[in-house]
């Protein structure tokens, strides 16, 4: 009789859940498909941060040719940057080349009282000089700049987009793994092992470490993208609403991950998974959309931003537009919470009574009742 | 002493196992016999918890089992399967620790079983590149990598070529041996006879015999005798009360009581030498014939 050399404690429910965690995101990390998607996710941040701020700069300073007097008084005129020139020729050379993108010579017999320069330009007037050298009326807001629709516009595509990233990456790896299991059958023995329960919570637990670490990064990077060409200010005009994004995406992930968990469960095999998650698709889709094309329409923000499948994006968004009370996330939060945590009991049970059902599609009412 | 009483288990109107009672002794290889649809996948997936039983329960040495009872069974289901992309060391690794094993006791437990199932040269391959053969092997390493005090095997030898079945032939006699209660199914009538200690045949979601082999073998011998004399036997069948089944030259088999067989006797040893007498032990595979009729 050999002995037992192997020691068995046995694992509680919490050392099951980060074993299969554990095991999710080591598969995920080891797939190349994923590495290389992710790669490029990020290459798209950086650059669509990169090359936006590269546009913004090339705003920058105006080049202008200047001929004598002329060119003393533009100087120290905002956003031109003056290139003196002692003849007017050479001033249009300059002009045809390119170089400059306007110039301002003397006029030779100015009339009385009239401009005493003439500005010269290739194909159209140059702008920026000739609002430099007009004289602009005092201007009294009365109220404070409300933020640009078009940053607006962005900032909800931004969180959006992510969002949607997101939830369908991460969403449809679980599903995978889910039908993979009941496929390979391999579930009949993870549930001589451990519970359903703790296979369905370390599945959601280790994809949603891998979204929200991916999530993470994207704003890490988009934050270093930021500083380093140079529009700080944005940052801290995003923060607050990037804070409450995290929040809400870490919880309101769960509450996706759950429903794609008990989806997938239903079928046996990857062909019928397309099919069976359509309706959670739809419900990711959908307060998505509703967020980028309403995201100047205050009552229907108002309204995706408390419900639960939107409120990820809805919220933070009304945050960043500063229509939000104080209180209003955090009820908001709230009720994302509670309806995380009844659909998840209902997906576990879901998924419990249909795992070792294999064959054909599993009906939604049976695998409630059990 | 593994025990399964009064189990009960409806699957809508359909009644998989009917009040179904048995037990697999410690030390004990006990074979697991009946036609498909018989109800076997049904016991052993609610022996292992897998399935809940309407009624009816499940006890080790007395107990009721509880989880932490089961992560010590050994369960290899009837439909096969692993992870298609985790490798062989990676996959029984986890599935190790999943029961409870440490990490470095399940390391060295792999590699143990990988070398003893011949599977060194594919320990780091993806499950998916193993040919089906040595998928089978590394499933039964899967139910045997956390050492386990109990082995429940739904068909461990279909799939296998006959050296793989001397090598897990041989591995199932050492858990045995050591004490721990054995109990697998299969259709090759042939090798359950050869190997088990006891036998449990199911029908139609019921037991109809269990028992010790040699038990179960006296019990369903009947009304038939072989003799084998060194005279010609012919003159049996003009014998009252018998009836003769076999017959060629010395040899006879026949039906008679037990009364009608000693006249029998006598008259055989009287004409001559008798060889051998004996009432005539049926196989399994008509043991199993008969009791599932």
């Amino acid at each position: 009789m050999s002995t037992t050399t192997t020691s068995t404690a046995a694992p509680r429910f919490r050392e099951s859940i980060t074993l299969v965690a554990g095991r999710e995101v080591m598969q995920k990390l080891r797939s190349k498909a994923f590495v290389i998607s992710t790669i490029i996710l990020m290459l798209v941040v950086l650059a669509s941060i990169v090359i936006g701020g590269l546009v913004s700069r090339n705003q920058g300073d105006t080049p202008v040719a200047a001929v004598g007097v002329v060119a003393e008084q533009l100087e120290g005129l905002p956003g031109i940057e003056v290139t003196e020139v002692p003849t007017r020729a050479e001033a249009e050379d300059l002009v045809r080349e390119g170089e400059v993108d306007g110039a301002a010579v003397p006029l030779e017999n100015p009339a009385d009282g009239g401009p005493a320069m003439e500005v010269i330009g290739l194909e159209e007037a140059p702008g920026i000089l000739i609002q430099a050298l007009s004289i602009a009326p005092e201007v009294t807001l009365l109220d404070e700049p409300s933020v640009d629709g078009f940053l607006a516009y962005f900032v909800a595509l931004g969180f959006g987009i992510v969002f949607f990233i997101s939830a369908v990456t991460f969403g449809g790896t679980i599903a995978q793994s889910v039908v993979e299991e009941k496929q390979t059958r391999v579930v009949e023995i993870l549930l001589s092992s451990i519970s359903s329960r703790a296979l369905l919570a370390g599945k959601v637990v280790g994809n949603s470490i891998l979204a929200f670490g991916q999530i993470i990064a994207i704003a890490v990077l988009a934050g270093i993208g930021l500083m380093v060409i140079g529009q700080d200010i944005l940052i801290s005009d995003l923060g607050p609403s990037v804070v409450w994004f995290l929040g809400f995406f870490a919880i309101g992930f769960v509450l996706l991950a759950a429903m794609y968990a008990a989806s997938a469960s239903l079928v046996s095999r990857m062909e019928d998974v397309g099919a069976v998650l359509t309706p959670v698709t739809y419900l990711v889709m959908i307060p998505y959309f509703l967020v980028i094309f309403f995201n100047n329409n205050e009552l229907v923000l108002g309204i995706t931003s408390y419900v639960p499948f939107s409120a990820p994006v809805g919220m933070p968004m009304r945050i960043f537009l500063e229509t939000a009370q104080w209180w209003e996330p955090l009820v908001s939060l709230a009720i994302l919470v509670v309806t995380t945590v009844v659909v998840v009991a209902l997906g576990a049970r879901i998924y419990q009574n249909s795992l070792l059902r294999t064959g054909s599609r599993v009906k939604l009412g049976e695998a409630l009742r059990g | 002493m593994l025990q399964i009483e009064n189990v009960t288990k409806r699957f809508g109107d359909r009644v998989a196992l009917d009040d179904v009672s048995f037990r697999v002794g410690a030390g004990r290889l006990t074979g697991f016999v009946g036609g498909n649809g018989a109800g076997k996948t049904t016991a052993m997936r609610i022996i292992l918890g897998v399935l809940a039983s309407d009624s009816g329960r499940v006890t080790l040495h007395g107990e009721p089992l509880t989880t932490d009872d089961r992560r010590r069974f050994g369960y290899m289901p009837e439909e096969r399967g692993l992870y298609p992309k985790m490798r062989v060391h990676e996959q029984l690794v986890y599935l190790a620790r999943l029961r409870g094993v440490r990490a470095r006791d399940a390391a060295v437990r792999a590699d143990e079983l990988i070398d003893r199932l011949e599977l060194t040269e594919r320990r780091d391959e993806p499950i998916e590149k193993l040919s089906l053969g040595n998928q089978q092997r590394a499933q039964i390493a899967a139910a045997l990598v956390h050492d386990p005090d109990v082995l429940v095997l739904d068909e461990p030898f279909s799939g296998l070529d006959p050296m793989a079945v001397e090598t897990v032939l041989g591995v199932l006699g050492e858990f045995a041996a050591r004490g721990a209660p054995v109990l697998f199914s299969s259709h090759q009538l042939d090798l359950v006879e050869r190997l088990c200690d006891d036998l449990v045949i199911i029908a139609g979601g019921g037991i109809r015999a269990a028992g010790s082999r040699e038990e179960l073998r006296a019990a369903n011998t009947g009304s038939q005798w072989e003799l084998l004399s060194g005279e010609d036997a012919g003159w049996v069948r003009d014998m009252p009360d018998v009836a003769v089944l076999e017959f060629d030259g010395g040899y006879v088999l026949f039906e008679a009581d037990a009364d009608a067989a000693q006249v029998v006797l006598q008259r055989a040893a009287a004409l001559g030498a008798v060889h051998s007498f004996t009432p005539r032990r049926p196989t399994l595979t008509e043991i199993f014939r008969e009791v599932v009729k």
